[in-house]
This record gives C-alpha cells, structure tokens and sequence, in this order.
C-alpha cells in the first residue's frame, strides 16, 4: 500500500508542481483525446464489420463475398 | 472490378496518407531526440556537471512537448482501418494482431511509465534511476516503432503467413519469419536511423538559431557538437540500411525499385541516375540525366551483370529473363479467385472431393491472387514520376545531411563555428529539410508499392469498405482542421519555450 501510495504522490507532486506551460500543453492533449476517443470514434469512426455483423463467421463471409464477387 | 470506386478508395488513400504523414512528424524527433536527451543525460550522470543538467532539462522539455502533441496521433490509423479498410482489416487481422499488441503491452507501458519519472524524477528518485529512465525513455519509443514497422513491412512482403480459405484471413504460421524477415529488419533499421537524423537536424537548428542570435552559445556549441556526432553515425547507418532495403525491394517489389529509378526497360549493367527529370514526354516515360553505370545492378542484386526488369519487363513480361507477364499473372489470379469461390460453394454442399480441388487450385495460384483483380495490365504500375522524384530527393538530403554533420563537427572542433555564418544559416534551416527527406522516404515506400495494399496478395481496391465517399470526404476535412490546429499549437509552444531558452544559467552555459 505505501509504494502505490507513493507512486500516487509522485504524480500527483508532478503534475502539480509542472509550469505553466506544460498545463496549457496537458490542456491541449485532453482536448485532442477527448475530440479524438469521443467525437471522432464514437461517431464518425464505428468500425464498419463490428457495426454490420455480431459474430466472427459472417464477418468472414461477408469478406468472401468482397473477394469473390 | 465491382469494388473499384476510384473516389471512395482515393479519398481513403488521400486519408490515410494525410494522417500517416501528420504522424511522422512527431515520430522521428521522438525517437531521435530520445536518444541525444539519454546521452546527455548520462554525462550528467557522470560527470555531476550542472551544465549538463541544464542541457538534458531543456532538451528533454522540447522532447516532452513533441511527445505530448504527437500521442495517440498513431490511433487515427486505426480508426480508419476499421471503417475505411475493413476489408483489409479483417483479411490482416490476425497478423497485426501480435504485433501491435506486443507493442501496446510492452512499449507503450514501458515508454508512458518511465516518461513520467523521466519529467518528474528531478531530485525526487535516486540519479542512477532517474538517468536510466530516460535510456528506457528512447528503448521503449524504438520498439514501439519496431512493432509497426514489422507489421507495415508485412505488408511489403507478406511472410510467415498463410491465407485460410474458410474465415478470409492470413494467419501466423511463424512469428520469427514475420518479425524477423529481412524486409521488416532493413524497414526497422532504416527507418530509425533516419529518425536519428532528424533528432540532430532539431538540436542543431536550434542551436545553430541561438549562436546566430549571440545567445547561450556554450549551450549551443554542446549540443551541435553532440548532435553532429550522433547525425553523423546516423547518417552513415542511413545509407546501409537504406542500401539493404533497396536491395530487399528488389527481390520482393521489382515494380517499386523500377519506379524508384524510372527504368520501363530492364537491362543488364543497369546504371543508377544521379540525377534525372522527365523528358518531356506526356506519358512520363523518359527519363534522362546522369548515371552511374552498373550501379542499380549492383545495388539490386549486388552483381553487376544481374538483369534488373523494367516496368515494360513487369508488364509485358520477358520470357528471356524468365518473367511473367502481368495479363498471366492476371489470369491466375482469376483462376485463384474463382477457386476461393468454388470452395465457397462445395462447402455449402458439403462436397469433400470438390473442396479439396478448390483447395489444390487456389494454392497452386495463391502468389497472384491479387492479380485477379485487375482489368488492364498497366493497372499494376504505381506513380512513376512521383516515386522517382520522392526517391532521388530523398537521397540527395541525405548526402546532404552527412556532409552537413561532417561540416558542422570540423567547425565545433576547430572552433570556428561562430564565425560560420554560412554554416550556422543552412543548420538553421536544415531541420525542414530533414522533415522533406523523411516524409518522402514514406512516399517512396508507400506509394511506390501501390496498387497493392499486401504485396500481390491484395490491391486498395478490394481493401476498402462500402461506405460513401461523402463520408470520407467529410472526415478528411475533419483531420485536416484538427491536425493544423494542432500542428500550429505544437509549433508556437516549441517557439515559445526555444525564445525562452535553458531554465538557468542558459548566458553561461
């Protein structure tokens, strides 16, 4: 418990004591990932088999048919 | 070609290039200024010099800003293998799957864990450690790129696998034979070491822009003096791997190596251009300039009488050098084509004997399968002017760079860099220049291997999915906004912290 308990300290005394800089840099990151992971893959990114098919097998033969026809 | 919807898979591959290219901006001065932050940060470590310390704080700041806009920059590729590519998604699947999860475990835990002890461990953690951190800093940030490049040169040259007719997917047969194939090995190592140069390019623009402003010049002359060093080896590990790779797309993609050089008629002796444009002629089938004689041969196949084939030899075939014709590739193509689909069929009628013979017919012409796609026979050829230009630019930068190295150590250690005015103006700009070089590397590689998206197996054709090509548009735009944004954030706050310069002492140091 003590070393999570430190290793917890030791980024939360870093992240506290970073400049203003790397605030404004920490601010710019959470805004590219949150753009990223909750507008663009939620709904503009929907993986298209994951969205058309439930199981493995008509993945897989939807592919073939890709292939074949 | 029922799948062939010019706009959609343009506008996929415009995309994919966009986001790839966007990536690589980060990605080298990642790894290369890993490495020079480590070096320094190890003369610290030895020497107890506050000097360096100063040196190592303010290049591992710059460093952290370039890693903190460029995360995850990466994960937009994935995006859109999934919805762009998911034909081509699901046919790989298996093969990246080790890969990039090897390189999500390993890599990416071990670069974020000690990244965090390398900004925050100041004072806080014991210097043997704290130095440590940051070489585990540049290791883990190389075998991320390991992973990838593994996966990426997969794709060049597809080893290691075999394709199973039932689920439409290439599966592992060895992972030593993907990992360690010699076209992942020279992509790895190539492509590193050239990200080496662009980490010198970054700390000798810098530096070389503080010693022309008469500001914290001992800093500077230290760090050009390092970064000289490194780009130098750098460089010269540039050119052997970049000599193994052409020699590995020589055996594996003829077509990519033609285009390099813009030879339609292969010859014995073939000579390497120096230099060379367009001829004027409108199907850009005229090349001239100067040449070394043999030297393509040699580099090739490291024999200087060895045939090397010409894109007409690649299409039109020549029965002399025992090269098949694209229109015969074709056809077994279709013949592998068809068999996948009889096999499809016997198996919903349960018809062993019929499976097996579909079975024997597709492996008997699994190599073109690809092939099978293609109406027209010059449908095989990439963009000859743009990957000879991209590979002839990229070539003459990275002469350029070595000489720039040497150029710039002679200086440092005759102390004369101050007053090369001449000298210090072209380091300054050099950075740029190393970015063009890289990003073309990326095109020669990339482009160079088109139609293909798997090296004869799969063309961007039949990779990508049923989506409307509005919907690709409208995502491209999406990037393009977001990443120059970012890209104009990442550039003013690197300014910002440049203008300010190192933390303390920087007059002095």
């Amino acid at each position: 418990m003590k070393v999570i308990k430190n290793i917890l300290n030791f980024y939360i005394d870093g992240f506290k004591n970073m400049s203003a800089h790397s605030k404004k840099l920490w601010v710019i990151i959470l805004i590219k990932l949150f753009i990223m992971f909750f507008i663009l893959k939620l709904f503009f990114f929907k993986n298209f088999l994951n969205s058309k098919f439930d199981n493995d097998k008509d993945k897989s033969d939807y592919v073939i048919e890709q292939l074949i026809n | 070609m029922e799948h062939l919807d010019i706009g959609l898979v343009d506008w996929s591959r415009a995309q994919f290039a966009l986001t790839a290219l966007y990536h690589w901006i980060f990605v080298p001065l990642t790894l290369g200024l890993s490495f020079i932050v480590a070096f320094m940060h190890t003369l610290y470590y030895k020497t107890r010099n506050e000097k360096w310390k100063n040196l190592t704080k303010f290049w591992m700041k710059l460093f952290g800003i370039n890693f903190a806009i460029g995360v995850a920059t990466g994960i937009i590729l994935e995006f859109e293998f999934g919805l762009n590519w998911s034909n081509y998604s699901w046919i790989v699947g298996d093969i990246f799957g080790a890969p990039l999860a090897i390189e999500g475990i390993l890599a990416f835990f071990l670069e974020s864990t000690f990244i965090a002890v390398m900004f925050f461990g100041w004072d806080r953690v014991s210097k043997k450690f704290h130095m440590l951190s940051s070489w585990f800093v540049a290791f883990g940030s190389n075998l991320s790129a390991l992973w990838i490049l593994i996966a990426n040169a997969w794709m060049q040259n597809p080893a290691g696998t075999q394709f199973n007719l039932d689920t439409a997917r290439n599966e592992m047969t060895s992972f030593f034979d993907v990992a360690l194939s010699p076209t992942a090995v020279s992509k790895f190592l190539h492509t590193v070491s050239q990200a080496y140069i662009i980490g010198s390019l970054f700390v000798i623009s810098v530096s070389a822009w503080y010693i022309l402003k008469n500001r914290h010049i001992i800093f500077a002359k230290k760090s050009i003096l390092i970064a000289s060093v490194f780009g130098l080896i750098a460089s010269v590990a540039t050119a052997v791997t970049g000599d193994s790779s052409a020699y590995d797309v020589a055996k594996h993609q003829p077509m990519k190596l033609a285009a390099m050089e813009g030879l339609y008629d292969g010859e014995r002796n073939a000579s390497l251009y120096v230099i060379g444009v367009i001829n004027g002629n409108k199907d850009n089938t005229n090349f001239t300039g100067i040449k070394i004689p043999s030297l393509l041969s040699i580099m090739a196949f490291r024999d200087a009488n060895a045939f090397v084939p010409g894109i007409n030899d690649l299409v039109n075939g020549n029965e002399k050098e025992g090269i098949p014709s694209a229109e015969t590739r074709i056809e077994k193509g279709k013949i592998a084509i068809q068999a996948l689909a009889d096999y499809k069929k016997a198996k919903a009628e349960e018809n062993e004997a019929s499976m097996n013979e579909s079975i024997k017919l597709f492996k008997a012409n699994e190599k073109h399968f690809g092939y099978g796609y293609f109406k027209n026979k010059w449908d095989i050829v990439p963009n000859v002017p743009l990957t000879f230009y991209s590979f002839h630019v990229m070539v003459g930068l990275g002469l350029f760079f070595g000489l720039l190295f040497i150029w710039l150590l002679w200086a440092s250690l005759k102390g004369k860099l101050e007053d090369s005015k001449l000298l210090l103006k072209i380091s300054v700009w050099s950075i740029l220049l190393g970015y063009i070089a890289t990003e073309l590397g990326w095109i020669v590689a990339e482009v160079g291997r088109q139609p293909w998206t798997i090296q004869d197996l799969l063309p961007v054709g039949v990779s990508t999915s049923h989506i409307s090509t509005g919907n690709v548009q409208a995502t491209f735009f999406m990037f393009l906004v977001l990443f120059t944004a970012l890209l104009i954030a990442e550039i003013k706050i690197l300014i910002t912290q440049i203008k300010k310069g190192p933390e303390k002492g920087g007059n002095h140091v």
